[in-house]
């Protein structure tokens, strides 16, 4: 068949056309994998804590059709708001917090100079290793008989006797936002410092001739420019605080007296504790617009700037 | 005269700099050497408050030791995170090139809708969707398995490495494509022997962050795998912090949690350029 085609110009053309039509076609089948993990892992788990937020659904025996009760206890489940009340108020204090140290570290590796990679490899060491793994060394650092902290202070006479750190509300809250500061900080930094990077030099210099001080500088400069970087390291920050879950559970387990349930926390009770399928469905509908939500703000944050695209 | 109070003044500067740099470098390391440190000493000193953080009782591979009397033994868990990472890698490697290609390359049914479907995933927290995941893995018949642990990992990386391979695909030339063809190549032969060596930092990118993103999984695996046997490195040693064997041996702690430190360390280390470049091309598209 492939010897008579030659001959022509015309034919030769179609078959031509055919076969790029073919080999389109063939698309499909590399993206095929892909698209199949997601519809098994992501799509239809998504349908289904849709559908099952409308039942109540043991674990065992035979779910039924509730309607929108689930929602309806949702709003008389008090613990559920003190929870999302408290994982708002942790997003907000961490946030702050790691946007404190990590814009001055940002900074501070910003320009190559002898040692500072050096100094940002240090930095970002922390950010590499898990949540888990960072919980668990600090849960160690902050236990009142073998940790380091307490026993420190009290070695050097800073405190009269030991004193845990764990038990009490604010101490406890206070020492997980340092543990995530020092985990988190130097990821936050390597996103604000491509924002600085992008910055042309010469925008700078200019101002400097001007007459700028470096407040004014980084006001009328560094700042606007940087709209889109801040705006994802803020959402990054703020969407990962959200969905906070191993740091409370690692080192606090929710206390103390529940006061450190974060919304996933309480989410992970109700399923895989209590088994109450139906009601985690619904309570993780709760969670999915709130984070749809920021990802919408997000897209609006992250836009380009008009006329530059 | 006025030369030597400026010399002055930028010796000051760089001395303050450094020292800057020197107590953050510190602080951020600390934890880390702190128990890498303290994990060799014996277990009984290891009880003890770490002052000084090096063992002063003689040095001492205790802990790690005692680490496989817990349970089904720590050994058992980190083949288990072993094989989950490194699984996760290459099965993550292998659909997200395909899809990259795919992506970039061809036009098709659909492609668009497909596209923004996995980008789109990265909107949706996997935590709220955990139940019916179970679920549908029950149904798989792959409940509390280690494959099915993976089949997960693999789809939560999904949007950051086919986005990045479509890019990385997006930058190689259609000449390279085109002359291959010319020359007879089949679609086989043109993704591996052709397009393969020119996205391979790309490649390396993916990688990385799928192995860091299943060998630090904790509350996937947490709820998914039910069975001791079964459980990854994070799961075992949160097990053995909360007391589940009987009183908490920090020793034990300490060697278990440089255990789970090392390897992302090292590869974060030897790959430092890979993984920077995955957060920048995250950054600024």
């Amino acid at each position: 068949m492939t010897t008579i085609t030659a001959s022509t110009t015309a034919p030769a053309r179609a078959r031509k056309l055919v076969g790029a039509g073919r080999r389109q076609w063939i698309g499909l089948i590399y993206v095929a994998p892909a698209v199949a993990l997601v519809m098994v892992f992501f799509v239809i788990p998504l349908g289904m804590t849709a559908w099952m937020s409308l039942h109540n659904w043991p674990l065992m025996g035979e779910h039924a059709f509730v309607g929108l009760d689930n929602y309806g206890a949702i709003l008389r489940d008090t613990r559920f708001w003190n929870a999302l009340k408290f994982t708002g108020y942790y997003t907000v204090v961490v946030t702050i917090a790691i946007f404190a140290v990590a814009f001055p570290l940002a900074i501070f590796i910003e320009k190559p100079r002898p040692l500072t990679n050096l100094y940002r490899t240090f930095f970002f060491m922390p950010a590499v290793v898990g949540f888990a793994s960072a919980s668990l060394l600090w849960s160690w650092l902050l236990n009142v008989d073998s940790g380091l902290f307490s026993p420190a202070a009290y070695d050097l006479g800073l405190i009269d006797r030991k004193f845990n750190l764990l038990a009490t509300f604010q101490p406890a809250f206070w020492s997980i936002i340092a543990m995530v500061v020092w985990k988190v900080a130097g990821f936050t930094m390597i996103i604000l410092m491509t924002g600085l990077q992008s910055i042309p030099q010469d925008l700078q210099e200019a101002a400097v001739i001007d007459g700028a001080g470096p407040f004014a500088r980084f006001r009328a400069i560094t700042l606007p420019l940087m709209r889109r970087t801040l705006a994802l390291a803020l959402i990054l920050s703020v969407a990962g605080s959200i969905l906070a879950f191993d740091q409370f559970y690692i080192i606090l387990r929710g206390g103390p007296r529940n006061q450190t349930l974060t919304a996933v926390y309480w989410i992970f009770n109700q399923s895989f504790v209590s088994f109450k399928l139906g009601y985690g469905a619904a309570l993780s509908m709760v969670l999915l617009v709130i984070l749809v939500a920021l990802s919408l703000i997000q897209l609006w944050l992250l836009r380009k700037p008009e006329g530059l695209d | 005269m006025a030369q030597a109070i400026s010399a002055r003044g930028k010796l000051a500067a760089r001395l303050a700099r450094h020292s800057t740099g020197i107590i953050a470098s510190v602080l951020f390391v600390a934890p880390i050497v702190w128990t890498a440190l303290s994990a060799f000493k014996p277990a009984a000193e290891a009880r003890l408050p770490p002052l000084p953080p090096w063992p002063t009782t003689g040095f001492s591979l205790e802990n790690y030791a005692t680490l496989n009397s817990f349970g089904d033994g720590l050994w058992v868990s980190a083949q288990n995170s072993i094989y989950v990472s490194v699984m996760t890698v290459l099965l993550s490697v292998i659909v997200s090139v395909l899809a990259g290609y795919g992506f970039s390359r061809f036009r098709f049914p659909f492609k668009d809708l497909f596209f923004v479907l996995i980008l789109s995933t990265i909107m949706i927290p996997f935590q709220s969707i955990l139940t019916p995941i179970f679920l549908v893995l029950t149904k798989l018949g792959l409940h509390n398995t280690l494959t099915g642990l993976v089949g997960v990992y693999v789809t939560l990386q999904l949007p950051f490495s086919i986005f990045m391979m479509r890019n990385a695909f997006d930058a190689v030339p259609r000449e390279i494509e085109e002359a291959a063809r010319m020359d007879g190549a089949g679609n086989a032969t043109m993704l591996l022997k052709v397009m393969l060596p020119l996205v391979w930092p790309g490649v390396v990118t993916i990688a990385l962050f799928a192995f860091l993103g299943a060998w630090n999984e904790f509350l996937a695996a947490l709820v998914l795998m039910t069975d001791q046997s079964k459980f990854t490195l994070p799961v075992m040693m949160t097990a053995l912090q909360s007391g589940r064997f009987g009183a908490i041996d920090w020793g034990a702690v300490q060697a278990g949690v440089t255990v789970m430190m090392v390897p992302c360390l090292i590869l974060f280390l030897a790959l430092q350029r890979f993984y920077i470049r995955g957060l920048m091309a995250g950054a600024v598209k």
